[in-house]
């Protein structure tokens, strides 16, 4: 038996308050992005394979589209830079922004960004540098991570934020109406979108063909950041290209629905390089920054389906591991099941320190479910847990024997769970079939069992 | 090496050792139209029907604009010099005040901005802005009302349709309703950092 993995000792802390925050925001998620992609599509599944084959097809050809989209770039006037580690990548953004004199600016939500943790170090090397997301920039003032990839403060409350609002002197007073906190925020931020001389972004997409460059939003920060500031500089990673400005409406559409159940995210832009000549908005000078830092590891690995990933987090939604142990139990920027995955992969150095990840999952097959792009995600939890086995790598444990560890290190027993299909929804706690079970089904909610794709999933994988 | 080439080559030969490639898939756009939006034959119908959808609002003449500007309280605002030529007699009846330029240094005067629109995407209810078309970007963001002015003409059916029609603008813009934001707790807010109300004139 298996002792409980870090994780599990992780999740154990969380106050109540903050497992009850990510609970219902997961869940909320889930429920209604269920329900937009089977109102809008007949058969939304052909669409997340579509989507599938197109990355995939790309990541297998990723030489030629870097370099497509390269050149396309660069006669668009784009300033095209390259940094193989994280490290490079914000040496080669400070070397940018000194070079243009800038002292001051602001960011919009960036994974790749938090990933080599950009904000600290240009703020170490003298440059202010504001998150203008609203999440993100409660939890900059918080000293926090984000815990979600959409959702970054998923795990905060109304009174949390208000208190830090009062504390850091965005407002006078305390005020947790959730309309007036996003009023302060609005205030306090557009003075700074002025005043600042450069915008960093990262991209959700970027076509091969065209060079053109996608960023999406709902608050419509990028954009209130870019249009007065005569620099933009966006950090990209290697694997967000697609081939084709045409293959944009598949993942434009799943994109909005998974993430927050919209039809589109309110603001999609289209960038194709530095302003025009005689506009009075937009950047003079544009940088793209392609960053490998560890993907080409993902690359050659038996995992490198998880480079589909457009960052939705619909898995981490879905995830009954992730809505009990929150983000921040994942120890990287990426928590929940892209996470699992992701992390121990990109942050290669640190395999063993996050071994414990790829074992933090019931392998239920939901998170494959819900994928936009359809990545098989509980088959490379085992291709993982395989790799740590051949190394000889033991995760980080904590306290010994928990339920949770329990059903999360041993998959037949979950499988056991499973066959029984819409009865999990139901379940009196008193009459699941073993005590781990009862254990589990007591403290957790399991996301409503759909059926299909895992039993899909799991049939193939026995044959194989 | 520079890092271009080292990365560059670093894939090549990883994805050189990959067995089984997957072609480029070719698919009928229509895969991706969401068809219960579609319902309708009137795409200016369609459009105005999705737009509420995003909590935006369709208008069909300048006195609807006017009379929804002064009824709400926004009195002065920015429009664009050529649509001025247009719609401008009617605001002026409805005692609005209006600048054609657009200052930044006074970004919280403008209570409602003006500004032309290159397309809408009936679909989705998305309004299209296109740096090549448009004369201010920060007129349609900052103030918390934004007045896109559009061609009927220039309606796309879907999504996939708009994006066979970008062009070669810098910089376009798809606006799918008021700028929002759930991130509190989950509750829906508009009017994050862009405009709270979102607006159609369909001429
Ligand atoms: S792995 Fe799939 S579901 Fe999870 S964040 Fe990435 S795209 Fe979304």
């Amino acid at each position: 038996m298996i002792g409980t993995q870090l994780i599990d000792d992780y999740a154990r802390r969380i106050s109540d308050e903050k497992q009850a925050s990510v609970l219902d925001g997961a869940s909320a998620g889930t429920e209604k992005r269920y329900q937009v992609l089977h109102r809008d599509y007949g058969d939304p599944d052909a669409l997340r394979r579509l989507a599938g084959a197109i990355k995939d097809h790309t990541l297998q050809h990723l030489g030629d589209y870097l370099v497509q989209a390269e050149k396309a770039l660069l006669a668009r006037g784009v300033k095209v830079h390259f940094a193989a580690t994280g490290d490079e990548a914000k040496e080669t953004i400070l070397g940018i922004l000194r070079g243009h004199g800038v002292t001051r600016l602001t960011k919009s939500k960036s994974m790749a960004a938090e990933e080599i943790h950009l904000n600290p170090y240009l703020m170490e090397n003298g440059i202010e540098c504001l998150e203008s997301d609203l999440g993100e920039f409660i939890i900059q003032l918080d000293n926090d991570v984000p815990s979600h990839i959409v959702k970054p403060i998923i795990h905060k409350n109304r009174r949390e934020i208000a208190k830090t609002f009062r504390r850091e002197g965005v407002a006078d007073d305390y005020n947790d109406d959730p309309g007036t906190i996003t009023r302060r925020a609005r205030v306090f931020l557009r003075k700074k979108y002025m005043e600042a001389q450069a915008c960093i972004t990262g991209a959700n997409f970027v076509c091969a063909d065209s060079g053109r460059m996608l960023l999406v939003t709902n608050e419509g920060n990028s954009r209130f950041g870019m249009a007065p500031a005569p620099v933009h500089v966006a950090l990209v990673g290697i694997e967000k290209l697609v081939p084709r400005e045409r293959d944009l409406a598949v993942f434009l559409n799943l994109l909005g629905r998974s993430a927050t159940a919209q039809q589109l995210t309110v603001y999609t832009e289209f960038i194709n390089g530095p302003r025009a000549p005689g506009q009075p908005d937009g950047p003079e000078h544009m940088h793209v920054v392609f960053m490998d830092n560890g993907r080409t590891d993902v690359l050659a690995s038996n995992c490198r389906e998880i480079l589909r990933c457009i960052r939705c987090g619909a898995c981490q939604n879905v995830c009954p591991i992730y809505r009990q142990a929150s983000g921040h139990a994942y120890r990287t920027t990426y928590g929940g099941p892209i996470g699992a995955v992701l992390s121990p992969l990109l942050f290669g150095d640190r395999f063993p320190e996050l071994a414990d990840l790829p074992k933090a999952s019931t392998l239920c097959g939901a998170c494959n479910e819900v994928c936009p792009v359809n990545i098989p995600i509980p088959d490379l939890l085992l291709r993982l847990r395989d790799k740590a086995k051949r190394e000889g790598i033991h995760s980080p444990a904590a306290i010994p024997m928990s339920p949770f560890a329990t059903l999360a290190t041993s998959p037949s027993l979950w499988r056991t769970a499973m066959t029984m299909s819409n009865a999990m929804n139901h379940l009196p706690v008193e009459v699941a079939p073993v005590k781990p079970l009862q254990d589990w089904l007591g403290q957790r909610t399991l996301p409503p069992f759909r059926g299909g794709q895992f039993r899909k999933w799991f049939k193939n994988r026995d044959r194989s | 090496m520079s890092a271009r080439d080292s990365i560059l080559a670093r894939i090549r030969t990883v994805t050189a050792a990959i067995p089984a490639k997957v072609p480029l898939p070719d698919y009928d756009p229509a895969i991706t139209h969401c068809l219960p939006r579609l319902e309708g034959d009137d795409l200016t119908a369609v459009f105005a029907r999705n737009l509420g959808n995003v909590n935006g609002r369709a208008m069909r003449s300048a006195a609807e604009v006017a009379r929804f500007l002064s009824d709400g309280g926004y009195r002065h605002g920015y429009c664009d010099p050529a649509l001025h030529a247009v719609i401008g007699p009617d605001l002026a009846a409805a005692g609005l005040t209006v600048e054609t330029t657009y200052d930044r240094g006074r970004y919280d005067d403008y209570q409602f901005g003006i500004t032309r629109a290159s397309g809408a995407i009936a679909e989705s209810g998305t309004i299209i802005l296109d740096d090549n078309q448009t004369s201010s970007r920060l007129a349609a963001l900052s103030p918390w009302v934004h007045v896109a002015v559009l061609d009927a003409a220039t309606i796309h059916r879907t999504i996939a349709d708009a994006l066979a029609a970008l062009g070669d603008s810098p910089n376009v813009i798809w606006a799918t309703g008021p700028s929002k934001t759930a991130d509190v707790e989950g509750i829906l807010i508009e009017g994050v950092h862009g405009p709270g109300e979102q607006i159609a004139l369909i001429l």
